[in-house]
């Protein structure tokens, strides 16, 4: 069994309530961090955890909050990006729902390490139920003296609030999260400046994914040393995988950075195999917004390599045969799902959630799940899939914020790996209308990892 | 030691004000090397970043970190530094990312240039003649729209809108009360004002002036005449709220429109009131300053005014010479 922190008294009954998450040992992170350590110390320990962002970018955590200005006269702010929005991951709402007070924890560790007095916990709009009950666990937080005025008595402040976010995908962008809390559209920003130098109300801000905040709990309790033991080189601690797709057991899980794909997938610990006895046949390991990778590249790199849960490993080969850790939201396909049809039902998703201001991705991604639309329903030519690579490459890199590049490289890495079953959809236009996806043009075996014999 | 920082585009080096963006930087040297700009307006704070169309590589950070930026970065909204080595004409990954912005702009924009008022002054015309390809991939039906009444005095055709923000930032910096903005999202956002509203403001007219396209137009000018068979001459008059700078637009000896003066990229040098604007259209109600000086490239100049003259810079430099063999080949036409 590989070792928890986040989800370890996950099945404790009553572990949402305070009383009972104090019974754990809930909070010791915020008496020691308060008692016995300075603002700088806290930074410090959460550099040489090695911890890194756990929204999707993988940016190291303690380097960016040492970026944060510290102007005379205005305040900082934390900001929890709770927005959770990317299709195939629901980690953040799992914590949320069940462990509520390591989150708020996490939050008076980090805002007392970056000198935040205000802070907000940013959640998606439709997750009223996580809303009501981190409201609740803030509730409980301030009757027990942990947040409010000179916290434990300490003479360190903290007002901690839930925001309901505007319900858009592209609110989960940090610039334009900080627009949505100032009440404004969710437009992203243009950077620079960042929002360490101008965030909220034009103030330092940082703004850090939920799990990321909750993981500096253990951090802190244990030591950035004992943190960094776990995992594989620069991808240190545990990390949240949320399991979806065509598993006997999906679910969100928590690993050590560092499990192969090939374990996280077939072993009972974790996922238990594709469902119905059925073959794998892609992945997307980082959210939607990854490159896609058929089987055999997921489970190996293109050096023959077993392929890591590890932000270095998932990224082995660049895009052309690798892909990224993302926020960890594992979807797994088998053999009887069509990539054409998952494509176009992505592109579909940031059609519309872009934002619309920027062309690239304004009209890109329109136009890419028009052309997607008529090539599942059997009415696209040949010449389209060029067409799509193209029009991807047109928004990558192009926009203003990675909306673009979370909608072009589903697209472009489907096509990589899977350009047979494109042409297919255009040469067999009846199949392809009837949704008779028998995907019989795949003639050879799709390759089945070696010694595993769950299925 | 200078305060100034020193900046090369496409080999040209200059030295501008810190905190000067690089299409700035562009601009005080001129020619073709500055990058084109759908959305941003130097009169209009915050302006700019969204189009795409000013895109240009960085292929030197600084003198501090030498680096190349990773991607293509838009030239208005960032900063030169020290040092600096930018590629725009140079570049043929900004050049095909140009043209990929061309497209998808064109998307969704009709193209009726033969009935559209801003024929002839249109930007994104001047873009895609310049920077577009000869024809479209496109081949689904186009976004259109309902026109919209929003008084008696513009006319609001959202369907040529390319949501550049521009008209936006004008209701927000220049007018009073701001009653229109940006509704819904992606390729179903669009300029619309809140249930309907009359934009009624005294420098309600200046979204006219800044649309680079034929979405906003003047209601007392459309379908009088096309631009380039009227005259163009500047004016002023003592105007209690503006400057009262103006280019007055005739046909025969009558004034048919009054615009604020434009620089050689099509921006208001001065925004000007409604009342210049709409309500004084006699000749007796201004002084004359002369005719208009017209950019060459621009199809108002045609057998008017001012003969061609490419800047210096681009004529002695053999790269930008190649480069702009085209825009050589197609002015020398004119």
């Amino acid at each position: 069994m590989g070792r928890k922190l986040l989800l370890e008294n996950i099945n404790v009954p009553g572990i949402n309530t305070f009383e009972v998450y104090r019974q754990k040992g809930g909070y010791r992170a915020v008496e020691k961090a308060l008692k016995s350590m300075s603002p700088e110390d806290v930074v410090e320990e959460v550099k040489k955890s090695g911890l890194r962002g756990r929204g999707g970018a993988g940016f190291p955590t303690g380097m960016k909050w040492s970026f944060l200005a510290k102007p005379e006269g205005k305040p900082r702010y934390l900001v929890c990006n709770g927005d959770e929005s990317e299709p195939g991951t629901f980690k953040d709402r799992y914590l949320m729902t069940y462990i509520p007070h390591l989150l708020i924890e996490g939050m008076i560790v980090s805002s007392y390490a970056l000198g935040a007095n205000t802070s907000y916990i940013y959640v998606r709009g439709e997750m009223m139920p996580q809303i009501r009950i981190l409201e609740k666990a803030i509730a409980e937080a301030k009757n027990a003296g942990l947040l409010g005025k000179n916290i434990l008595g300490s003479g360190y402040d903290l007002e901690l609030y839930v925001q309901p976010g505007g319900g858009a995908y592209i609110c989960g962008e940090e610039t334009a999260l900080i627009e949505s809390l100032e009440g404004k559209r969710g437009n992203p920003r243009i950077k620079p400046p960042f929002p360490a130098i101008s965030g909220l109300y034009n103030c330092p801000t940082v703004v850090n994914n939920v799990e990321s905040i909750a993981a500096t709990v253990p951090i802190i309790n244990d030591g950035a040393d004992e943190y960094a033991k776990m995992g594989i080189g620069r991808s240190t601690g545990t990390k949240l995988i949320s399991a979806s797709g065509n598993l006997n057991k999906p679910g969100v899980y928590e690993i050590e950075l560092g499990v192969s794909v090939e374990e996280f997938i077939y072993s009972d610990e974790y996922c238990g195999g594709i469902a119905n006895g059925k073959r794998m046949k892609a992945v997307v390991a980082g959210g939607s917004s990854v490159p896609i990778l058929p089987a055999n590249l997921i489970l190996k790199t293109a050096n023959g390599e077993n392929r890591l849960i590890t932000y270095e490993s998932l990224a082995d080969g660049g895009f052309a045969t690798g892909t990224m850790l993302g926020s960890g939201g594992f979807v797994v396909f088998d053999e009887d799902q069509c990539i054409v049809r998952n494509t176009w039902n992505y592109s579909r998703f940031y059609h519309h959630e872009s934002c619309g201001q920027c062309s690239p991705c304004r009209e890109g991604t329109g136009w890419m799940e028009k052309v997607l639309h008529r090539l599942e329903y059997g009415h696209g030519k040949l010449s389209d899939i060029d067409l799509l690579v193209d029009v991807s490459k047109k928004i990558e890199g192009n926009t203003i914020c990675p909306l673009g590049d979370a909608a072009a490289w589903p697209v472009a890495s489907a096509i990589r790996h899977f350009r047979d079953e494109f042409e297919w959809h255009v040469t067999h236009p009846d199949e392809a209308m009837q949704r008779n996806y028998g995907l019989a043009h795949y003639a050879d075996p799709l390759p089945k990892p070696e010694g595993v014999t769950a299925n | 030691m200078s305060d100034k920082v020193k900046v090369t585009i496409d080999g040209i080096s200059i030295e501008v004000e810190p905190g000067t963006s690089i299409l700035n930087a562009a601009r005080q040297i001129g020619g073709d090397i500055v990058p084109p700009a759908m959305c941003y307006y130097s009169k209009l704070q915050g302006s700019g970043g969204k189009c795409r169309t000013c895109l240009v590589k960085v292929s030197k950070g600084s003198e501090k970190d030498p680096r190349p930026m990773p991607k293509l970065v838009a030239s208005c909204r960032t900063t030169v530094m020290e040092g600096m080595e930018v590629q725009n004409i140079t570049s043929s990954e900004v050049l095909e990312a140009r043209k990929g912005v061309v497209e998808m702009l064109l998307i969704n924009h009709p193209l009726d240039c033969p009935i559209c008022d801003q024929a002839g002054e249109c930007h994104l015309q001047d873009l895609s003649y310049e920077h577009g390809t000869e024809s479209t991939r496109y081949e689904f039906e186009r976004r259109t729209f309902d026109r919209i009444d929003i008084g008696d005095k513009i006319q609001l055709h959202m369907t040529r809108c390319i949501l550049c923000y521009r008209c936006v930032y004008v209701a927000d910096q220049i007018t009073d009360n701001r009653v229109h903005g940006i509704l819904g999202r992606g390729d179903a956002a669009e300029i619309s004002t809140y249930i309907e509203k009359a934009i009624e403001n005294d420098f309600s007219g200046n979204v006219i002036d800044v649309c680079p396209v034929g979405a906003l137009t003047d209601k007392t000018f459309r379908f009088k005449n096309r631009v380039w068979f009227t005259k163009p001459v500047d004016a002023h008059r003592d105007c209690p709220k503006c400057s009262g700078k103006v280019t007055l637009w005739y046909k025969g000896e009558d004034v048919i429109r009054v615009t604020a003066r434009k620089d050689e990229y099509g921006e208001a040098e001065e925004f000007i009131c409604n009342d210049c604007r709409f309500e004084t259209k006699k000749t007796s109600d201004w002084v004359i300053e002369g005719p208009r000086r017209i950019s060459p490239h621009s199809v108002i100049s045609a057998n008017h005014y001012e003969q061609l003259n490419p800047p210096s810079v681009i004529r002695t430099n053999p790269a930008l010479l190649e480069s702009n063999k085209e825009e050589f080949e197609r002015i020398t036409r004119l």
